[in-house]
């Protein structure tokens, strides 16, 4: 059985720019910062991405990698806006397809079953059909209401963080919510999968339900073992959020030299930096 | 059932803060609702629901914010504590949104007079003024089950001729958009820190129905950007129980925390 492991960087030398990128887990929860991280460190630009939007949105935004976003929310969760996000967006600097949340769940879905389009109610009178004339209704064949017709969502690239996963490409959430991580897996082309820990496969069931292994190996093709991979967001049971650091990320907002100085604090360096300096304010905060 | 209150059972003699006046004009929102998934948004909202629950409406069902399904009534601000009756992922809410049992109370940041709601951005689409969350579920949410608002700061800024970006569609756009958008849309009520709304059942139009203690229509028209509908004479929003008031403060907010959504 084939072995999918690789870094971060293998992922990202796959990438190129202008490709559309699926990125998992929803708000500040789940999401696969280690990979995200990692974009900022390359020269790839003009990405468009799909996501239910925390700080890997106002990230690639603080750093220019998004052309266009396409979303039905960003935020923080403990703070509702994410404020990269909204200089980015108040400064014309992003184009944005803004969906209703369940019209993006059916878009993904419809990619991932290759189907063109799926039905909803959602969108119908609001000014998500104004601002997105593309989108069209359908009438219903069989006499009922004119639906929307939600067009899917193909990806060429998607990013999830799970808690476990083996190395074939399995993956475990252990928290209370799957998000809809493997919805973005099957409406990509290519999907890969940061974990907190590669284990045996046997592993991933001696304690938990096997309804827990969201992510199927048919839909994988790499693995990055990232312990701390989805900071600052929660990855329970793991870890929560970091809502320190969360705070941190907020203020490096205030202007141009706060953003550059947290910058050259977090992200200037390797994932092992990015990780050392996080452990490094923890010791100085509770000092 | 046990626990049930008869909130009508005593005689309200402690005095009731404005934040109380809302919280009991939440959990009135969701009288009769039998078993229905209740989700509120914002501290007073929150304790409004589980208010309901513990006395008039005790069927409801509520999500502890994270992915369970919780009996019970815990303080607002902190950790559900309860017995666990359903997992409800995302996936799951997004299917009750559909499916309709389903009341959903949002803070919009714009409410138009046709009940049009804005969460998404203020000013030119494109390059917005002030970029806000996004459209969230509002769109499906709004055309789906029943949905009522709550506005913490009742003023012209939220109050206005026409929202920037229809997020929660509103009685005549559901009406225009034709039976897909109408045949489940079902605004229910406003409340705001100054008054209650509901709509007018054929115009659609967001009617005064009741003002709050201590506050004039004049009052709440000044602080409304379109002109008021409202009946010759205007009821005062009902005040809590002492049965509610006393759940409100020891039971379902002991910390206080409605105070620092509305004051006085």
């Amino acid at each position: 059985m084939a072995d999918k492991r690789m870094t971060a960087q293998d992922v990202v030398s796959r990438l190129t720019s202008g490709m559309t990128i699926g990125i998992g887990g929803w708000g500040s929860r789940r999401k696969p910062m280690a990979l995200v991280r990692e974009i900022l460190r390359s020269d790839l630009r003009d990405l468009t991405v799909v996501t239910y939007g925390g700080p890997d949105v106002g990230l690639l935004c603080a750093a220019g990698k998004i052309r266009k976003l396409v979303f039905g929310f960003v935020s923080l969760d403990s703070i509702p806006l994410d404020p990269h996000f909204r200089a980015a967006r108040q400064a014309g600097a992003i184009e944005v397809v803004e969906y209703d949340e369940g019209m993006l769940q059916w878009g993904l879905y419809a990619a991932g079953l290759k189907l063109p389009f799926l039905p909803t109610r959602a969108g119908l009178g609001s000014d998500v059909l104004t601002h997105n004339p593309q989108l069209r209704t359908v009438a219903d064949p069989y006499g009922g209401d004119e639906v929307v017709a939600m067009p899917p969502l193909h990806l060429d690239v998607a990013l999830i963080h799970m808690n476990r996963a083996d190395m074939h490409g399995n993956g475990q959430f252990l928290g209370p919510d799957p998000y809809f991580d493997d919805l973005y897996c099957m409406a990509a082309e290519q999907a890969y999968m940061s974990c907190e820990k590669i284990v045996p496969t046997a592993e991933l069931t001696a304690a938990a339900h096997p309804a827990t292994l969201r992510i199927n190996r048919l839909l994988v093709t790499g693995v990055v073992e990232a312990p701390h991979g989805a900071h600052f967001t929660s990855c329970t049971p793991d870890y929560d959020r970091d809502e320190d650091f969360q705070r941190e990320y907020v203020g490096s907002a205030a202007d141009p030299e706060a953003w550059q100085a947290f910058r050259d604090r977090y992200l200037a360096g390797s994932e092992a930096d990015y990780q050392a300096a996080v452990a490094a304010r923890r010791q100085e905060v509770s000092a | 059932m046990t626990n049930v209150m008869d909130p009508w059972a005593e005689a309200t003699d402690a005095v009731a803060s404005r934040a109380e006046v809302c919280v009991v004009a939440c959990a009135d929102a969701f009288r009769d609702s039998g078993e229905m998934l209740a989700s509120a948004f914002g501290t007073i909202p929150a304790i409004g629901v589980r208010l309901a629950r513990e006395t008039f409406s005790p069927d409801l069902l509520i999500s502890d914010g994270e992915s369970y399904l919780v009996r019970g009534a815990w303080p607002v601000g902190t950790s559900a504590q309860g017995e666990v009756e359903a997992w409800a992922p995302f996936r799951t809410i997004f299917d009750l949104v559909w499916h309709g049992k389903r009341h959903v109370m949002m803070i919009p940041s714009q409410v138009d007079r046709y009940g049009n709601t804005n969460i998404s951005a203020v000013g030119d689409y494109r390059r917005p003024k002030v970029q806000l969350l996004g459209v969230r579920g509002a769109p499906g949410n709004t055309v789906c089950h029943p949905t009522s608002y709550w506005v913490p700061r009742h003023s012209t800024r939220v109050f206005v001729p026409r929202v920037d970006m229809v997020s929660g569609v509103g009685n005549d756009r559901a009406a225009q958009a034709g039976p897909g958008a109408s045949r489940y849309h079902d605004l229910r009520r406003v409340v705001t820190d100054l008054a209650v709304f509901d709509y007018h059942p054929e115009h659609g139009t967001l009617r005064l129905a009741s003002v709050h203690p201590g506050v004039t229509v004049e009052q709440v028209q000044a602080a409304t950007g379109f002109p008021l509908e409202a009946g010759d004479e205007v009821p005062q929003t009902r005040l809590p129980s002492a049965a509610e008031l006393r759940l409100i403060r020891e039971v379902l907010d002991p910390r206080g925390l409605r105070d620092r959504e509305v004051a006085g």
